[in-house]
């Protein structure tokens, strides 16, 4: 790019970038309609549940966990996906990373938000959700988990704020006019005065290095602690050590591809082809397939493990996977979450991005069924007596799972409205140095 | 002082002296009975939810229940063709919400291919999974080794569920129905009636009966006598009709643990057999008979329907 293009490629961008912020079309207060629809009803089944107990979900003693706790896993996995692209690709200085470091970041903070509801719905008494923070003990890995998981989620919200205090600054100083006063007063407060001098953006690079480096730990604590919640049980299949990066990477893995669905929506949506491009669905197309065959060895050993001793019960769990009850979804696990992948990244047929696009969707269908693998068929393994446990979701536990996948979508687009999809500023200034090295370039060419 | 004295008015004297009076009537008492009469006015042990696990000292010194299952006396209660006399002797005391067997029998096989009959209560385990796991201490060891839940303050996250493996504790999933009578029933931890909605619930060793001297409903229930229940520190046990040594009674008999390898540690002990001392026969095949509940009904376990506005509540 040559150095005279710099001024036109950074108006370009930020009318693409400002422009959902500023224009609101029908579709998208349809689309707010009809999550918002979904929401309601999942709140009314929820005041269903309220009033007649858990009862009115298809959980019993045997299998006492259910879909709750399932998205509560599910969702936890997808918040890997901010850290991994925003902190792990910038700690390592990838810098095609730029432009979908934000929507990543977004989509953590958004599925932490959904996930850490999950358990507080899944209570039999919500009301005294308060004890835990008079009576926890450390002792329980529920202490553990809500300590990291808002470690987490502020770690996140954080690492989403920094990177944006110059794009505020940037709406403040160009959509100021037409916004009511309430909103320029917010905008002016969220841009803590930045003026874009050395001082400020010395500041801003390091406050943001800093914590690309926590989020990390955090994220990887989360994972953890939500596989003790398993681990720590005295159950078929989860009586492992393996659960720990176990959780680890399956977060990884739907995380990834949660950021590529999400990407290619939103490039559709707000025309934004010209920064997401090809390439970045192929990098981190590699990414997902790396993660896809770290997943698939820990998945074949840890089944290796169980299968080759075959303990009582864990012979039964193996049983109720491959050949019982459970198997449709065993198999549908298998299939969808390795073989079509991995088929579609490795053989280069069709077009790029659907065919990345096709992956992942099958993907995150997989590891939704992955975690109803881990939790439900080792519940229905008896402990004591000689029957399965039985386990089919009531219409409530459908209506709030729904609700919460809408709930997430919402929280999206919601953040859509109000906050640049692409950080401006940073995209302006790789172009800038982009362009810089290329006119140094030629100088030295010239020499 | 002096001031203060000049001041006692008629009506405050009277109550000071009265209440002088009744204190020094109290002190006069031997101690052993101000023990007793403390303990009458808690009417329920392990009353206060803000201090769980205090209640032992009333008796000075804390005990180790623990129980002994002589399944050579066991016979599922076939041969007298009644549910299992130990279940329905639990529930009825306990008015259990309907579905839930506190004490279970199971049907279990023999290695020649015969089964035995094998009833299981909470097994009050040393190291217990389902009181570790819990977020807020709702499930908790008593002074006595007695694994107590505390249904004010359970959350009803069912952690401890997941943690059993003994499939020892059940939920209340919706309001349990329960008739008249348990609603009149004070509330303790170690007498949990009535039962509450949206918490874990399951045996406590009966132990407010215990430090009376009395037996659990389903020690008393059994008609073969099979369940002894007594203390590991004072090395003692009952069934009811005979006392025996604790340790040489497990030593002399052959005593195991279920699913020992586990390390749960528990406070229940088997002795092997498969009711022959009750007259039973390794190959007899006859079923047990499901305990009866005389309130609740087949609804209290249903599947909610499809739609919230159907006949499924
Ligand atoms: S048997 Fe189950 S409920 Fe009872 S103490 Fe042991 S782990 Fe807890
Ligand atoms: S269900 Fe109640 S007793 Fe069990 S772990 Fe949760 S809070 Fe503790
Ligand atoms: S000890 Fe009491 S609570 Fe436990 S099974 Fe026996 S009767 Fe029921």
């Amino acid at each position: 790019m040559k150095a005279g293009d710099i001024g036109g490629y950074r108006e370009r961008l930020e009318r693409t970038v400002f422009n959902p912020l500023t224009q609101t079309s029908v579709g998208f207060y349809l689309l707010v309609l009809v999550l918002l629809g979904v929401v309601g009803w999942g709140l009314y089944a929820y005041i269903v549940q309220l009033r007649f107990g858990l009862l009115a979900t298809g959980l019993r003693d045997q299998v006492m966990w259910g879909v709750y706790i399932l998205n509560f896993v599910f969702f936890l996995g997808i918040a890997m996906a901010g850290t991994v692209i925003s902190a792990i690709l910038r700690l390592t200085h990838a810098g095609w990373r730029t432009p979908i470091t934000r929507m990543a970041e977004i989509i953590t903070v958004a599925a932490l938000m959904i996930g850490g509801l999950m358990p507080v719905i899944d209570m039999g008494r919500p009301e005294r959700v308060w004890e835990i923070f008079v009576y926890g003990r450390f002792q329980s890995a529920i202490v553990w988990d809500i300590l990291v998981i808002t470690t987490y989620l502020i770690g996140s919200l954080i690492y989403l704020y920094l990177p944006l205090i110059p794009d505020f600054a940037l709406m403040r100083d160009r959509l100021s006019d037409g916004a009511s006063t309430i909103k320029r007063k917010v905008i002016n407060l969220l841009a803590l005065g930045w003026q874009n001098t050395v001082e400020q953006k010395h500041r801003l690079e390091k406050a943001i290095g800093i914590m690309a480096i926590a989020v990390v730990p955090m994220a990887v604590m989360t994972h953890t602690v939500a596989s003790f919640i398993f681990a720590w049980m005295l159950r078929p299949g989860w009586d492992s050590t393996i659960y720990g990066i176990y959780f680890v990477v399956g977060a990884l893995f739907s995380g990834l591809a949660t950021v590529l669905i999400v990407m290619a929506i939103t490039r559709r949506v707000f025309h934004l082809e010209e920064y997401i491009t090809e390439k970045h669905f192929r990098y981190l197309s590699y990414l997902l397939l790396t993660s896809l065959l770290l997943y698939l060895y820990l998945v074949v050993t840890e089944f290796l493990a169980i299968g080759y001793k075959l303990k009582l019960e864990e012979k039964e769990l193996l049983n109720l996977l491959f050949t019982g009850q459970a198997a449709p979804w065993f198999w549908f696990f298998i299939i969808a979450g390795f073989v079509i992948p991995a088929f579609l990244l490795v053989f280069r047929v069709g077009q790029t991005i659907h065919r990345i696009i096709t992956a992942a969707i099958f993907i995150n269908m997989a590891m939704w069924v992955s975690r109803l693998l881990i939790i439900v068929p080792t519940l229905q393994v008896p402990q004591i007596s000689e029957s399965l446990g039985v386990y089919t979701p009531s219409w409530v536990e459908w209506s709030i799972t729904a609700a919460a996948f809408a709930g997430f979508i919402l929280i999206f687009t919601v953040a859509s409205k109000l906050i640049p999809l692409v950080s401006i500023w940073e995209l302006a200034e790789d172009a800038e140095t982009e362009a810089h090295s290329e006119s140094t370039g030629e100088v030295a060419e010239a020499g | 002082m002096a001031d203060k004295n000049k001041d006692l008015s008629r009506r405050g004297f009277i109550k000071k002296s009265l209440g002088l009076a009744g204190l020094l009537g109290v002190m006069s008492l031997p101690v052993p009975q101000l023990m007793k009469l403390r303990k009458d006015s808690i009417a329920g042990r392990g009353l206060t939810s803000k201090n769980p696990a205090n209640q032992a000292q009333l008796e000075g010194k804390a005990r180790a229940w623990g129980m002994v299952i002589d399944l050579k006396k066991c016979d599922g209660c076939v041969n007298i063709e009644t549910p299992p006399q130990c279940t329905q002797a639990c529930i009825n005391g306990h008015y259990g919400p309907n579905g839930q067997q506190w004490i279970e029998v199971f049907e279990k096989e023999l290695a020649g291919g015969g089964h035995y009959f094998m009833p299981v209560p909470c097994y009050q385990c040393e190291n217990a999974p389902c009181a570790n796991v819990c977020p807020v201490a709702a499930t908790y060891h008593d002074e006595d080794g007695v694994v107590l839940v505390d249904h004010n303050r359970c959350i009803g996250c069912r952690m401890c569920m997941a943690a059993c493996p003994y499939q020892r504790r059940f939920f209340n999933w919706g309001t349990p129905k329960l008739p008249a009578a348990a609603a009149l029933t004070k509330y303790s931890p170690l007498y949990p009636v009535p039962a509450v909605k949206g918490t874990v619930i399951k045996c406590m060793f009966c132990a407010h009966f215990l430090h009376d001297g009395k037996l659990p409903y389903c020690v008393k229930g059994c008609p073969t006598k099979a369940l002894y229940i007594g203390d590991l520190n004072e090395d003692i046990a009952t069934n009811g009709a005979e006392v025996v040594q604790f340790s040489k009674f497990l030593d002399e008999n052959s005593a195991y643990r279920y699913k020992e390898e586990l390390g749960t540690q528990p406070r229940v002990w088997y002795l092997p057999g498969y009711g022959q001392l009750a007259g039973r026969t390794p190959r007899d095949h006859r079923p047990l008979m499901p305990p009866q509940w005389l309130w609740g009904d087949d609804d209290s376990n249903r599947c909610v329907g499809i739609w919230p506005w159907g006949e499924d509540f």
